[in-house]
């Protein structure tokens, strides 16, 4: 089977680079092997979380960082972009590419973002709450939100905050299984017909606060329950981050994998490639497990399979592989040096990954291989926790080897 | 602040030791107060191979401990069924070893009343399947498993049922003394941060390697020999029988099965005083341990790892030894009278975990001798709370894993284990099957304040996950316990930490992913780094 580009990959930046290379006429296929960083989605995007401007502290970055090497300028262009890209799918986000904005997490944390999604709380500022009193509602017996901890920070804050959680009948064929009171499971129950009970419940417990901030339960195939719920609720409806799985981000990879297919895209779901052949310096054409007789060739490959967690890269305890092609990784080779013995200082093993020329292209045996480019986490280079970038890099190498294979084949100028 | 009352002895420790010598003084009729500057474990007994040794592995070099070791075997099966596996044990020789050995060995263990058979190595296939096929002999011994964690809680707890008091985070910071004559202690406590003291006729330090530093504190010398092992935990259970090399001990040589996972251990490095409190893995030493380990078992080659950890051998200087291997395990009981002239001042230390309750029956002992009573130990015939007979067995439900599990976690007291209503079936911890009452049980019963007492007592964030959701959901259980969401969240802060020292000496594989996504979840999505202490 031949197509124009093939990407390794299902994740955010493997799906933004998909459909913006259909959106250009090419013939794709992703191969994914199932969960991505989607699946503990915040809520939010983020560029670069270090100072207010993220665009300003990009520009303070080392040379070696995924942004550096797209240049600041062509950060700055690609960035403006991605509001736009996301809202034409349906995923409707807030936010400044000049001015960070802050959002809650879970422990009641604010931290800051580039874009958070519409139904998302948000904030200007940390300390100042928009509120006088809101109504902090939980689903009763589901452990992944704890309202005391929202409720704490708010209070310190100077916000009047009522605790209350719902049950709904529908909900206790769940309890039955003890495993069951998670997100993704609550979700599939709150939905349809319920969200008007669900709705009423939640009014009876307003008792006048200015807001509502629940879980970020509702919504996992699509926004409409969550517009709904939005609407039939007295009160301005805020969601806020759970514990994985994360409703909104499954929901999000729906999304742009049903964009993606509904373009012509091919999706191999739960498959993932274990080889391929070179050919003078080029991938010719890759192989994977479930279809081991037919070779995927194209004329250009883009790797997008992630960091450690998504088995983009594999430590094993002489060294640091790339597990598919054996490419060469930019990464330390004495295990000692891997880790900080605190785990909330910056751990060295995070900014490994591939290595790769400017154009984001990779290189194996010391060789760059012309047509297959790296983007988002298995990227070397950065720390997308300490700098509150994993998202950024995500879509905007995305963007950026898109811009390069199509300048290479001579498809667009950038 | 000084409480009123004045106790018959005050044990410092809540090790195995000190639980013990608690259960034994309080059953004894002593008004007992047990002493813990920590929690229950935290030393030397959360940090070994929780084997069951039947003492064949003393057998060669020391019939005595050997001896020691297969009668306690024998009385813990009885006592403590609920923190025993009663697994067996083979020491096999590999080529590389003197099969001559095997005759010396089992004559030992036979001399010492334990039962030794040689079988043949293809029966040892078949009874352990993991074992090295290269093997060229196989002896089977009753070595099995104890739960470590389990046995001191229980311990605790039924010194506690015969009226004992036990306090943890009470750090003895001196002793209050009468000319010579110690008449009690002075603690820090680390709860609401002040001094407290206590006042008893007699005061049994049952401080393991921290013992040295508590008999300095009362004007005793008692010399430890601190020496490292090191161990490593495998994320499934690999075999059911214990694995020993049947030679001269040595490093790594040791494959235990526990609930379910297995352990490899230990290796043995002289450790300055100064740092018991403060120890690393290394690489090497991970290194050789999966290196030997895979000698024992192939397969550990392939096997994840769950983490690394290390304990302190509380040995008493004997000698210099630099292995510490040579000197006997012995059981030292120091009478500070006699010894040193402080009246009103016991050590009981040496031994080992599989000898805690011969050590506390001595320490015990010497307390009633000097305190007038006379009472016989029981011991070693009432059994723990949880390993009691189960008599209304109709009352045990076995209906979901979360039960299951805490029946095998707390025996008999699983039945106070109750739901009070449809949500506390719901599962905290799903590696382990920890439910919302059993963690409620562990909270209100078994003193549980933090997310690590729970670990301790329950199993919760033990398991393939290392707490990556469960340590949360338990946070939040415990704020809701205790009423006060920072101070949970600072503990989860500090819980998830511990966790990643035991994880990064072998975090490479799956470890390595499960360790990232963790970082992801806690720091990423959570902000979990705001509240960790920047001190280190």
């Amino acid at each position: 089977m031949k197509f124009d580009t093939i990407i390794i990959g299902g994740g955010l930046s493997g799906l933004v680079a998909g459909i913006e290379l259909l959106r250009k006429g090419q013939r794709c296929l992703i191969v994914s092997s199932g969960q991505s960083a989607l699946h503990f989605f915040s809520g939010s995007l983020e560029l670069c979380g270090t100072e207010e401007d993220p665009l300003n502290a990009i520009r303070g970055l080392e040379s070696s960082h995924p942004y550096s090497r797209l240049g600041a300028d062509r950060v700055e262009a690609l960035a403006a972009k991605v509001q736009p890209f996301l809202s034409e799918l349906g995923l409707h986000f807030k936010g400044d590419v000049r001015k960070n904005h802050w959002r809650m997490t879970p422990l009641g944390v604010m931290k800051r973002a580039w874009l958070t999604l519409d139904e998302f709380a948000s904030f200007q500022d940390p300390e100042t709450m928009p509120w006088k009193k809101v109504a902090i509602i939980n689903i009763d017996g589901f452990l992944d939100f704890h309202t005391s901890y929202i409720a704490a920070s708010l209070e310190e804050k100077g916000v009047e905050c009522s605790v209350s959680g719902i049950s709904l009948p529908q909900l206790d064929k769940l309890r039955e299984n003890p495993t069951e009171m998670r997100s993704t499971n609550i979700s599939k129950v709150l939905t349809g017909d319920i969200i008007g009970t669900l709705a009423a419940r939640i009014n009876e417990r307003i008792d006048g606060a200015d807001a509502v901030l629940m879980p970020a339960v509702v919504g996992l195939t699509g926004c409409s329950d969550v517009v709904r719920l939005k609407e039939l609720v007295d009160r301005p409806l805020h969601f806020l981050p759970t514990l994985p799985p994360s409703v909104p981000g499954i929901r999000m990879q729906l999304m742009l994998k049903r964009h993606f297919q509904k373009q012509g895209g091919i999706y191999m779901l739960g498959d993932s490639v274990v080889s391929g052949t070179f050919v003078d310096g080029r991938l010719k054409s890759v192989r994977t497990v479930n279809h081991e007789d037919t070779e995927f060739e194209a004329d250009n490959f883009i790797l997008a399979s992630g960091s450690f967690f998504s088995k983009g890269l594999v430590a094993t305890q002489n060294g640091v592989v790339e597990p598919v092609f054996g490419l060469d990784v930019d990464a330390v080779s004495d295990r000692k040096e891997w880790y900080d013995r605190n785990m909330f200082n910056a751990q060295p093993y995070m900014k490994f990954g591939v290595s790769t020329d400017s154009e984001f292209r990779v290189r194996r045996d010391g060789n760059t291989v012309t047509n297959l480019y790296a983007a988002g986490a298995v990227l070397s280079g950065f720390n997308p926790i300490k700098e509150g970038s994993g998202a950024g890099v995500s879509v905007l190498t995305a963007f950026g080897v898109v811009e390069n294979i199509l300048t290479a084949t001579g498809g667009v100028e950038r | 602040m000084s409480s009123g009352q004045e106790f018959d002895v005050i044990i410092i420790g809540g090790g195995i030791t000190g639980a013990g010598t608690a259960r034994d003084c309080a059953m004894r009729g002593l008004k007992t107060l047990l002493l813990e500057r920590k929690d229950l474990t935290s030393g030397a007994t959360g940090r070994n191979h929780g084997l069951l040794h039947s003492g064949a592995r003393y057998a060669v070099t020391d019939q005595e401990s050997a001896q020691e070791c297969i009668r306690e075997n024998m009385i813990l099966r009885k006592i403590a069924r609920h923190c025993v596996e009663e697994t067996d044990g083979l020491f096999i020789t590999l080529p590389e070893d003197d099969l001559a050995f095997q005759g010396t060995f089992i004559d030992a263990c036979l001399k010492a009343g334990i039962r030794a058979e040689a079988i043949d190595p293809k029966v040892a296939i078949r009874m352990e399947p993991s074992v090295n096929p290269s093997l060229i002999g196989a002896v089977k011994v009753p070595d099995g498993a104890v739960d470590p964690f389990r046995l001191t809680v229980a311990n605790a707890l039924d010194a506690r049922i015969h009226g004992a008091q036990v306090l943890k985070d009470m750090e003895v910071v001196g002793f209050l003394k009468e000319g010579d004559r110690v008449v009690g202690v002075e603690a820090y406590d680390h709860s609401s941060k002040e001094k407290k003291s206590f006042r008893s006729r007699l005061v049994i330090n049952a401080g393991g390697i921290w013992g040295h530093h508590i008999a300095a504190l009362a004007g005793a010398t008692v010399n430890m020999f601190p020496a490292k092992g090191a161990l490593l935990i495998f994320g499934h259970r690999v075999n059911n029988l214990v694995i020993n090399r049947c030679r001269k001990p040595a490093d790594a040589d040791i494959l235990v099965p526990g609930d379910t996972i297995s352990l490899i251990g230990t290796t043995s490095s002289r450790l300055p005083y100064d740092e018991i409190d403060n120890m690393k893995v290394t690489a090497d030493e991970v290194d050789l341990l999966l290196r030997e380990g895979q000698k024992l078992a192939p397969e550990l080659a392939h096997t994840r790892i769950l983490r690394a950890y290390a304990g302190v051998r509380p040995l008493v200087a004997a000698d210099n030894d630099p292995t510490g291997r040579s000197i006997s395990r012995g059981i030292v009981c120091l009478d500070h009278e006699t010894r040193d002239g402080i009246p009103g001042f016991i050590t009981i230390t040496g031994g080992k975990l599989m000898t805690y309750r011969l050590m506390a029956e001595w320490a015990t002992d010497l307390a009633c001798k000097k305190l007038g009573v006379d009472k016989t130990c029981r011991t070693a015939q009432v059994p723990l709370p949880g390993s009691e007979e189960i008599r209304k067995k109709k009352n045990v439900k076995f209906e979901d894993l979360g039960q299951k599990a805490a029946f095998g976690r707390h025996g008999a007291r699983a039945e106070k284990i109750q739901s009070k209503d449809k949500y506390d079936d719901s599962l905290v911890c799903e590696c382990e099957g920890v439910s919302i009452a059993e963690v409620n049980y562990a909270i209100e019963t078994l003193d549980a304040r933090n997310i690590t007492n729970l670990r301790r007592r329950t199993r919760l964030g033990m398991g393939t996950c290392q707490g990556e959701l469960c340590a949360c959901r338990a946070a939040g259980l415990l704020s809701k316990a205790n009423g006060c969401a920072r101070e949970s969240v600072t503990d989860l802060a500090g819980f998830m930490n511990e966790r990643w020292k035991g994880m990064f000496p072998v975090a490479w594989g799956e470890t390595m992913s499960e360790a990232q996504f963790t970082s992801w979840i806690y720091e990423g999505v959570c902000g979990l780094d705001a509240f960790s202490e920047k001190s280190e």
